[in-house]
């Protein structure tokens, strides 16, 4: 009799140690689900304004989403959208072949300046990125990019060029790709060149798409170098700003609902590009958030 | 062909090499690569050019900043005020930094015209002959691989990283600044902004010291509660008797997808005086009418604020971090520990988190920096306030939202690029703690 009833209360113990458990992983997560969930809510929301009462709207509608993409004379979130698109497509293509290419030359060439880059890189990675870029305006009107359509190209620019700093994660993709592939096709006569375009790359699907992606999605995210580069020129915004915008006092009770339309427009491809992406990140991104 | 060292080429070659850092590609003339030999000389002499033209000018201006006030003179004939364009100091900098940059890529060719004039002495030397023009740019595709795809991205870090980065550096050694109205004619000032930034009796020296040691609270507070509660919850998701594991953690994680500046402007305007979360209180009867919650408008309760909705932000990155290196902790540390009577936070203090603490180190001190950098979260949230009167540093303010509106808001600029260096160097010491560490780490076999 003793041991059953030894073993019936750990087994009571037990169940509350798991109601309890479940109950805070429950709130927890509504906490964390929360600010998402409401902003879904306020994009269905016929009701305007910045603040209502309830979670879930007295009546839904998708007039917030046509509105969002009909209405221009204010904030042309249309126009917006195709700045980023096409300033995406494009500092997206350069940052992949800048990527790839230091990427390869790093882990597969042996050259003087190679250590010398390193330190460099990792020197250059110590100072705030947005202590600079002040500085890179200055020299974007210095070459002429920072006024009118040119603007756009200010942006590429912007987000690509300095991409080569960023080799890591796929030099350490690199780094494990077996040297002796390398080696049986130049023994096949191929040239470095060959290799790296025909061996090297396509063997790295995974950390190439990774490198696309990843460079896609800055520019839909980027307030800081947006905002100084474009300025006042609501021609050229990105949807970044428009967002932004569409907060300031002046907008945010006519455009709350709007604004939360947008929001879930742009999360909506980001959240699924990042659930592809998390198993990289899990495997040593190092974890620094940056903006 | 060998890869030669320029010292030992400029030692070792004949006259043609010796005289090819003086007339460049003249040693590739003389030894028949034409084409590549002019290349060279026709660099040299833009180059020479160039410095007759812009450069010498641009140097001198740089070397003495200042410059011409914009004038207004009387024009007789038209009978009106003209105005005579003054000069940009700002421009001179950037100008004066360029020619720099310039020099400097003219010694890369004439260090590779020495070189490759001496390889191809040593070619002939003997016995072979020296490799052709098209030879030479076959080579890029193979041997020389690296020229050909390193370059254009050094062309882009250089202008877009490297040259901001010196830019920017330079500007904490003038007087350009909205203080004493410096913004189009400035000067060289020496180190009197670094004294004015570590002065406590000047104004910018009051808002430094606050804003550093806030900087170092936050970094230390925000990375440990998240590495500590993060860690907790997934342990909590991991046990053995939790149901729907991979529900949880795709609650968790979700908040990741949605970018910062989208989910952080919501909570702001929620955190807001009459803010959704204010009205909520109110209205469940925890707070009287018209009472709210300073959220972001009282210092402390900002400060407090900025790290409790950091956590959102973060736990969800250390529960993805973390969780693969959970499950690897031996299974037989547990058990020895529940044998002897442990209690779970006892097993947690003394097992999981040493174990941890010793895998993560380097993953923990890449959060602390980026901690230090963590421009989003403040900026968004709080923007840095609340800022007292007469201040240009909230109270919430980092070095690095500080450095922000200092440069793009404030137009200090000076200053803000004294802030950027010395958080160069917290992030340095940082940075040279963590290597010497892992070092260390290295030579040990592992945790037990």
């Amino acid at each position: 009799m003793e041991k059953i009833n030894v073993t019936s209360s750990y087994r009571t113990k037990k169940i509350i140690t798991n109601i309890f458990v479940h109950v805070i992983l429950a709130i927890l997560s509504f906490i964390w689900v929360f600010p998402v969930m409401w902003i879904v809510m306020t994009s269905f929301r016929a009701e305007q304004g910045s603040y209502v009462p309830y979670f879930f709207p007295k009546t839904y509608t998708l007039d917030n989403y046509r509105r969002l993409f009909t209405e221009t004379s204010i904030l042309n979130f249309p126009r917006m959208f195709m700045n980023t698109l096409i300033i995406a497509i494009f500092s997206c293509l350069i940052s992949t072949i800048f990527v790839l290419s230091v990427s390869y030359c790093l882990s597969r060439l042996r050259f003087r300046f190679r250590k010398t880059f390193m330190n460099m890189a990792m020197i250059m990675g110590l100072f705030p990125g947005i202590m600079s870029i002040v500085a890179v305006y200055y020299i974007l009107k210095a070459l002429g990019l920072s006024e009118g359509a040119m603007i756009r190209v200010a942006l590429i620019l912007v987000y690509s060029g300095g991409s080569g700093l960023g080799f890591y994660i796929s030099k350490g993709f690199f780094d494990t790709i077996p040297r002796a592939i390398d080696e049986a096709a130049m023994i096949d006569g191929a040239t470095k060149w060959q290799v790296f375009t025909r061996v090297t790359v396509p063997l790295s699907k995974p950390i190439v798409v990774f490198t696309i992606l990843t460079a896609f999605i800055g520019p839909w995210v980027d307030f800081i170098a947006a905002k100084v580069i474009c300025r006042a020129e609501a021609k050229y915004f990105t949807v970044a700003i428009g967002l932004w915008n569409m907060l300031e006092k002046e907008y945010v009770q006519a455009w709350y609902t709007r604004f939360a339309a947008g929001a879930v427009c742009i999360s909506i491809p980001i959240a699924i590009l990042f659930v592809y992406l998390q198993k990289f990140y899990v495997n040593g991104m190092g974890g620094a958030v940056k903006g | 062909m060998e890869d030669v060292k320029f010292l030992k080429a400029i030692k070792d070659g004949d006259m043609l090499t010796k005289l090819s850092a003086v007339v460049l590609g003249l040693g590739s003339i003389a030894r028949g690569q034409i084409i590549k030999g002019l290349l060279y000389l026709g660099i040299e002499i833009g180059f020479i050019l160039f410095m007759m033209n812009k450069g010498i000018y641009h140097l001198q201006r740089f070397m003495s900043l200042g410059g011409r006030q914009q004038e207004k003179v009387w024009n007789e004939e038209k009978q009106i005020f003209e105005y005579i364009a003054g000069d940009q100091t700002v421009l001179m900098l950037l100008y004066g930094i360029f020619v720099f940059l310039f020099i400097l890529g003219f010694i890369l060719f004439l260090v590779a015209s020495v070189r490759s004039s001496y390889a191809a002495e040593i070619d002939i030397k003997e016995g072979r002959k020296p490799l052709s023009f098209i030879e030479d740019v076959k080579s890029v595709f193979d041997k020389k691989l690296h020229l050909l795809l390193m370059t254009p991205p050094m062309i882009g870090i250089v202008t877009f990283t490297l040259l901001p980065l010196i830019y920017m550096i330079s500007m904490a050694f003038t007087s350009y600044s909205i203080k004493g109205e410096k913004l189009t004619i400035f000067e060289w000032v020496g180190l009197d902004n670094f004294k004015e930034v570590f002065t406590l009796g000047s104004e910018i020296g009051k808002s430094f010291w606050g804003v550093l040691v806030w900087t170092i609270v936050w970094a230390i507070f925000a990375t440990s509660l998240n590495y500590i509660l993060g860690m907790i919850l997934g342990l909590v998701i991991n046990r053995k008797d939790t149901k729907w594991k991979g529900f949880w953690r795709f609650c968790f994680v979700l908040s990741i997808a949605v970018p910062q500046f989208v989910s952080l402007l919501v909570m702001r305007t929620m955190l807001q005086q009459e803010g959704a979360i204010n009205i909520m209180l109110r209205d469940i009867g925890i707070l009287g009418a018209g009472q709210s919650l300073p959220f972001l408008t009282d210092a402390m309760w900002a400060r407090v604020t900025v790290i409790v909705i950091n956590l959102w932000v973060g736990i969800p990155y250390t529960l993805l971090q973390v969780t693969g290196i959970l499950k690897n902790i031996p299974e037989e540390l547990y058990e020895a520990a529940r044998v002897d009577g442990a209690n779970p936070v006892t097993i947690f203090w003394k097992i999981t988190l040493p174990y941890m603490l010793f895998v993560t180190t380097p993953y923990l001190i890449t959060q602390f920096t980026g901690n230090i950098n963590n421009f989003n979260v403040i900026y968004l949230l709080s923007g840095g306030a609340p800022t007292p009167v007469g201040s240009t540093a909230g109270k919430t303010d980092l070095l690095i939202t500080w450095l922000y509106k200092l440069t793009v808001d404030k137009q200090y600029f000076n200053i803000g690029a004294v802030i950027g260096i010395i958080t160069f160097i917290v992030l340095s010491i940082v940075a040279l703690v963590t290597y010497h560490r892992t070092g260390s780490y290295k030579n040990e076999e592992a945790f037990m």
